[in-house]
């Protein structure tokens, strides 16, 4: 038994502190001399490098050019940043070079103390904390204490209230206002991104591709603007209508082959406008979703849960492509309120 | 003053080797002047139907054994029917070397061109005349010089827009699905630029004049021509983004801390 409890309390024989060889410097002297003048020599390059540096800042010109490897590493910042971080670079080296070499390193063991305080302290401790209560008189004189707090939570509310600022209350009413319409319209015409080209449908030849936008945001400027090309912006395709499969649905959402989809990714929002003619396929450069832009636009790959919404077009009396309505579905990425029962699922017709 | 008079026949014999050089030099080429725009001539001279037979000859051997004898395509072995393709898209794939293919890869790689400006025109009649398609532009529509800083800035804007989803801000390429490759546009000739946004080869859409106008195309080329001449600050890695930065950021950065930490817990000599 006795033997038992022994082994439960040291299973394994303390080892003790591991012999302490010398180091050269502890034993030869001229080491030690080396290792000092060392240390001086790293410590007193120092303020030549703060000179370098100070010399470097007003004496390089700013647009004095440093060719290294056919890289344009400028003169002065190159300079700048070498001096400085030399110099921190020797002090840290100087340090560790002291501590190695000419501190003592010898191990010694310090035993922890009891963490926690004694008892007579502890019950001195409660015994203030108690009668400091009794001093304040609240026990006695109650509503102090709920007043101070119901004043104390009551300053919240003006806080928590300005938060209002923030922004209008996203009700289902201001959201179909907002986030779930864009400025695409019946008859609404659609234009090449930049120039601002009206799009003639027998122009677009099988393959192309155009990133395209509403002719109506050119009547908008800054915020505005940007928030409106932000929902509205769209990518035109035209593929060979035999190649690709078009629901009953959407059969007349195209015309011969061209199809319009919105630009922006169902994931977290990103303009996508990497497409492969080949495949139809078109990648998201953020977190690589893939749309089948021959199929609806249906995900094939990556995060994306729902397909790129597509918006119905058809050509005008000018054979120039106009939108017949705005998207049937909001479009960009998702969020809580968002009703997607009517995105389009693979397969259906 | 008489050895001076001596050594003068000498002298001029000396001076005579280097002067006939460079006249039978200058003869040449005056000759070659000469004779190479009569030959420039006498192939546009050469009437069409001419050059739609020896291009039909030529493809023949060095095409048809996977787009057919009338370029009508082997869709199984991934050859696209030709008709249609139009002269344009023969000048990028031949001039290029990405046609004729050593083997059906996913992707024709860039490699030198074997053919002659005459033979590539030829093939490129041949299919030219096998459907209508985009003609082989001229200087006249992709020659950036006369583009200004405004045009070029709009350029910026076009190739931010349309090209740099695959190829890169800057032209620099990148890489597709499937190994795919967007290749690097910088140093690629305007006339290859503009050829290949016509005729949209291999996964690469169209991008056709009724949406992006010559003088667009122009404004672009000047734009990447400028970006890429324009001096980055420090070392760009490519200019490719963060994995080729983060890469040196790794090996460099922590691999010289990790050099120093082990410096600092080694114990050295002892005696």
């Amino acid at each position: 038994m006795n033997h038992h409890a022994a082994v439960e309390e040291h299973p394994v024989t303390d080892p003790g502190i591991e012999q302490h060889p010398p180091r050269q410097s502890d034993v030869d002297p001229a080491v030690a001399d080396r290792a000092y003048r060392r240390i001086v020599g790293m410590l007193m390059a120092v303020p030549v490098l703060v000179v370098a540096f100070l010399v470097v800042y007003f004496a390089v010109p700013r647009d004095a050019e440093l060719i290294v490897f056919g890289a344009n590493l400028k003169m002065q910042t190159t300079l700048l940043g070498l001096s400085a971080g030399i110099a921190v670079l020797l002090v840290g080296m100087a340090a560790i070079v002291w501590a190695r070499s000419l501190m003592t390193d010898e191990e010694i063991v310090d035993d922890r103390h009891e963490l926690s305080s004694p008892p007579e302290v502890r019950e001195q401790v409660l015994a203030d904390i108690e009668q400091g209560i009794e001093e304040t008189g609240i026990r006695r004189r109650k509503l102090i204490g709920s007043g101070m707090a119901g004043a104390l939570g009551l300053l919240a509310l003006p806080a928590v209230v300005s938060l209002a600022d923030m922004g209008p209350w996203p009700t289902a009413d201001l959201r179909a206002q907002t986030i779930e319409k864009t400025v695409w319209a019946e008859a609404m015409q659609l234009v090449n991104d930049v120039n601002h080209l009206p799009l003639k449908a027998d122009e677009i030849q099988v393959g192309q591709l155009i990133n395209a936008q509403p002719k109506a945001l050119q009547d908008l400027h800054g915020t505005a603007y940007q928030q409106a090309k932000a929902k509205a912006a769209i990518i035109v395709v035209r593929m060979d209508p035999n190649t690709i499969r078009i629901p009953e649905s959407r059969r007349d959402w195209q015309v011969d082959g061209i199809l319009c989809y919105s630009k922006i990714c169902t994931h977290v929002g990103c303009p996508i406008s990497l497409w492969e003619q080949q495949t139809h396929h078109l990648l998201c450069p953020c977190h690589q979703s893939t749309f089948d832009l021959g199929n609806s636009g249906v995900v094939v790959f990556g995060p994306a849960a729902r397909s790129l919404p597509q918006l119905p077009i058809m050509v005008d009396k000018d054979g120039y492509l106009v939108a017949r309505s705005d998207f049937t579905v909001p479009v960009g990425p998702s969020y809580f309120e968002r009703d997607s029962s009517k995105d389009f699922q693979d397969g259906d017709r | 003053m008489k050895r001076a008079s001596g050594s003068r026949p000498m002298r001029r014999r000396k001076a005579a080797r280097p002067v006939l050089l460079l006249l039978s030099l200058a003869l040449v080429g005056v000759l070659y002047a000469a004779i190479t725009p009569a030959a420039q001539s006498a192939a546009e001279g050469a009437s069409n139907e001419q050059l739609v037979a020896t291009g039909k000859q030529l493809f023949a051997v060095s095409c048809a054994s996977c787009h057919g004898l009338n370029g009508e395509g082997f869709a199984q072995q991934g050859a696209p029917s030709l008709a249609g393709v139009g002269a344009a898209a023969v000048d990028f794939q031949v001039r290029t070397g990405r046609m004729p293919m050593t083997n059906p890869l996913v992707q024709a790689p860039r490699k030198d061109n074997t053919f002659t400006e005459d033979e590539i025109a030829a093939m490129a009649a041949f299919v030219a005349s096998l459907g209508d398609g985009p003609g082989i532009p001229t200087e006249d529509q992709y020659d950036p010089t006369g583009v200004n800083a405004e045009g070029a800035a709009r350029g910026g804007e076009m190739f931010r827009t349309n090209c740099s989803a695959c190829h890169n801000f800057k032209g620099a390429g990148g890489a597709l699905p499937l190994g795919v490759v967007a290749p690097s546009l910088q140093g690629v000739e305007p006339k290859e630029i503009l050829e290949a946004m016509r005729t949209g080869p291999g996964q690469m859409p169209v991008f056709a004049s009724g949406a992006i106008p010559d003088e667009n195309v122009q404004e672009m080329i000047a734009y990447l021509q400028r970006v890429n001449a324009t001096p980055s600050a420090g070392l760009t890695f490519g200019g490719i983004g963060p994995v080729a930065e983060g890469l040196w950021a790794w090996i460099l950065g922590i691999g010289s801390l990790v050099l120093f930490a082990i410096w600092i817990t080694t114990r050295g000599a002892r005696s």
